[in-house]
């Protein structure tokens, strides 16, 4: 495979190894914390185990796992609604695969379509939309979830729907910002988290500007990554000659795929058919202002949320779930007394061990000689 | 007037009609005549003649092939029927031929019961009967007996097969799951995941143009080959749903042993690592139908992939890992560049991730 396997090559990833050896032993004097670096895309959590990768490193480097995987963050309410938009008799619910098992408060997608509701997996908004125009007769709902990553494609699709008259496709539309909640996180008393490793695919669409507050208000280097192993060792690499060298900036060991700008056509669809909401859910986190969009009137056809009066109802996590101290760097995945015995991915209980781009899953999955076993 | 009986000529046992209704299941002329049709007619050569309601074996003759039965069955609801390298009809066959394979066992009889949704096209049925007589005669394998039944609109999804098999293990032969030991070797016989890609691919929703066909085979004659080569094979299993990740997990967890393997040694065409790139898969979960995966000792191995590749199914086979005492149960990955990571059973089946 051209332009995978290169950014997968053994001997660059032992040179890289290796200079982030030497630097972080330079780091290490006179330290007493580890150097902690928080990667805050669940792809980047995902390769990170795939590969391997943290066995490779020095013991002071720490990946602490951020909230960017939208399965984990996705509040039960939000699944609860989804469930009860799937259950009328006239709708086809179009998800994206790996949000049918998240658990709402009674069930997930996966038990609410055994149970008869017409759930449909699909790889693409435009899939959704194919369906309306396939079922005249049924009112296809898109469930739209996902980071800027995937707010443009479900733009796109409205703007299509809307072009050329179908009435009968709408989207449940559950798309977060990330910057609000860096934010957020940055301006907790006593947050940890040294540096960053930024979303490769978000700043595919917002480029590298947004994120200038970082280092500029919080003094923080970020560097955005790439999704190869190659592409992480690199940037964690750069994240770590900042450090060394006092400084705190907005670096790109993504060029290849990120511009400095982002993409102008991505984001003329994303402000043409979104607007803030004043406050948004995220599973683990609570509510973080200006973190979630909806659709601006015009579109509000095409809103499953006005079109249905879902419940919106607000369900606490349980109790034992610790993922809010998990996210932020706060508590290992398995320190928490939960881990492994009352929540595994076969029966999740909290929000990271939803998705296998969370933290728990992951670890569960990958790593369970870690800490656990 | 008498009409002599005579007279009234004997209906042709041929089905008019072009699409499957609840007739053909009624017990009547017009199921006898699907079943003679598209079946008996089809299966002719490998079937046995349709005059009993059960199949007769001659025990004596069985004995001749070994010294224990062994049985098993299997249902296939594959959608959709035909993909890329197969079908419903040779799946059935493959898979149940396969499965007594892996046992050791000589595979002797298969059963075919099939359950239809009416409106089923009478010449999709025919096709796929037609598969299953050319796999069953390419194994040289018998269809003995069988099962035919019709069932409204929706009540299933165009066609389900089953199919049970029986075969005679071969005397003195014992492999199982719990029989791997620290220092054996783990060999596959090709290339990994290719039915899975195959078939995710032809459900037509992601719109990829790919050449993936699936690898569906009979594999009893690769088996023959292995137990000649490796008398003291420890393991067999067919890599089918959960693919290698299951059979090693299952293994690890049967012989309280550790699995090692090297992701650099894993055999995958391009194709399939770029499709599963594409959706956020992992190969080592995809299902295979023409792949073993086997645990030899670690003196035998060589002689067995040098027989295995001389066998047109196994011109790909590697060894990918070695049975080890260390984290008992667990299957571990060498990733390739010497990172480690757990590879463990799925919850359910692989989702496509977002982004």
């Amino acid at each position: 495979m051209r332009f995978v396997t290169e950014f997968r090559d053994p001997a660059v990833a032992a040179r890289l190894i290796r200079e982030i050896g030497t630097l972080a032993a330079r780091l290490e004097r006179g330290r007493e914390n580890p150097i902690a670096v928080m990667e805050v895309c669940g792809g980047h959590t995902h390769a990170i185990f795939r590969y391997g990768l943290e066995g490779l490193l020095p013991d002071i480097i720490e990946f602490v796992h951020g909230p960017g995987c939208p399965v984990c963050v996705l509040p039960m309410g939000r699944v609860d609604d989804c469930v009860a938009i799937a259950a009328r008799p006239e709708v086809i619910f179009a998800t994206f695969g790996d949000a049918m098992r998240v658990p709402g408060s009674r069930k997930s997608l996966l038990q609410a379509k055994a149970d008869g509701a017409d759930v449909r997996m699909v790889y693409s908004p435009l899939d959704a939309l194919a369906l309306a125009r396939r079922h005249k007769d049924r009112h296809v709902v898109f469930f739209g979830l996902g980071f800027e990553t995937t707010m443009p494609a479900t733009a796109l699709t409205v703007l299509r729907a809307a072009r050329e008259g179908i009435a009968n496709f709408s989207v449940f539309c559950n798309h977060i910002t990330i910057i609000p909640t860096l934010r957020a996180l940055l301006a907790q008393p006593n947050f940890g988290i040294d540096g960053f490793i930024g979303p490769g695919h978000v700043s595919m669409v917002i480029g590298t500007a947004p994120y200038r507050f970082i280092a500029e208000e919080f003094g923080r280097p970020l560097v955005v990554a790439g999704f190869e192993p190659i592409d992480l060792l690199q940037s964690l690499l750069m994240v770590l000659r900042q450090l060394a060298e006092g400084r705190a900036a907005i670096e790109n060991q993504y060029a290849r795929v990120v511009p400095e700008h982002g993409n102008a056509a991505a984001l003329a669809a994303v402000a043409e058919v979104y607007e803030t909401r004043p406050t948004f859910e995220w599973r683990g986190l609570g509510s973080i202002a200006d973190s979630g969009v909806r659709l601006r009137a015009p579109y509000a056809v095409f809103d499953a949320e006005r079109r249905f009066a879902v419940p919106d109802i607000k369900v606490a996590d349980p109790a034992a779930c610790r993922c809010g101290e998990v996210l932020t760097g706060a508590l290992k995945p398995w320190a928490c007394a939960a881990f492994g015995g009352a929540c595994t991915p076969d029966t999740p209980l909290g929000a990271l061990m939803v998705s296998s781009e969370g933290a728990c899953a992951a670890y569960h999955q990958y790593g369970g000689m870690r800490g656990a076993a | 007037m008498n009409i002599p009986f005579d007279a009234t000529p004997r209906r042709p046992r041929r089905v008019s009609q072009t699409t499957v209704t609840l007739a053909h299941g009624g017990g009547g002329t017009a199921m006898r005549d699907l079943i003679e049709d598209v079946f008996l007619e089809t299966f002719a050569g490998v079937a046995h003649p349709p005059a009993e309601d059960q199949a007769r074996f001659d025990l004596l003759a069985l004995m001749t092939l070994g010294d224990r039965l062994a049985f098993t069955t299997d249902s296939f609801v594959v959608d959709p029927l035909f993909f890329p390298g197969g079908d419903i009809g040779s799946l059935a066959v493959c898979g149940t031929i396969n499965d007594l394979a892996v046992g050791g066992a000589r595979p002797v009889a298969l059963s075919c019961a099939v359950i239809i949704e009416e409106g089923l096209p009478v010449d999709t049925l025919r096709r796929i009967a037609r598969s299953m007589a050319h796999a069953a005669a390419e194994a040289g394998v018998s269809i003995v007996t069988g099962d035919t039944k019709v069932v409204a609109r929706g009540a299933c999804d165009k066609l389900f097969v089953t199919t049970t098999g029986i075969g005679v293990v071969r005397a003195g032969l014992h492999v199982g799951i719990d029989r791997a030991r620290p220092g054996d070797v783990v060999l596959v016989n090709g290339l990994l995941g290719d039915h899975g890609a195959a078939i995710l691919n032809a459900r037509g929703d992601l719109a990829l143009e790919t050449t993936i066909e699936s690898d569906c085979a009979p594999l009893h004659d690769l088996v023959a080959t292995l137990i000649a080569a490796a008398p003291g094979v420890r393991m067999m299993r067919d890599a089918t749903r959960g693919g290698v990740a299951a059979v090693l997990n299952e293994l690890a967890e049967a012989s309280k042993v550790g699995v090692r393997i090297r992701e650099l040694d894993l055999p995958i065409r391009p194709e399939v690592s770029g499709f599963c790139e594409i959706l956020g898969l992992d190969p080592l979960y995809l299902a295979n139908e023409g792949k073993l995966v086997v645990v030899v000792p670690a003196d035998e191995a060589p002689a067995a992939l040098a027989a295995w590749r001389a066998h047109p199914l196994g011109r790909e086979a590697i060894a990918i890992g070695a049975i080890v005492a260390a984290r008992p149960g667990r299957v571990v990955m060498e990733t390739c560049f010497g990172g480690e990571r757990i590879v463990d059973m799925l919850v359910g089946d692989q989702l496509p991730r977002i982004c």
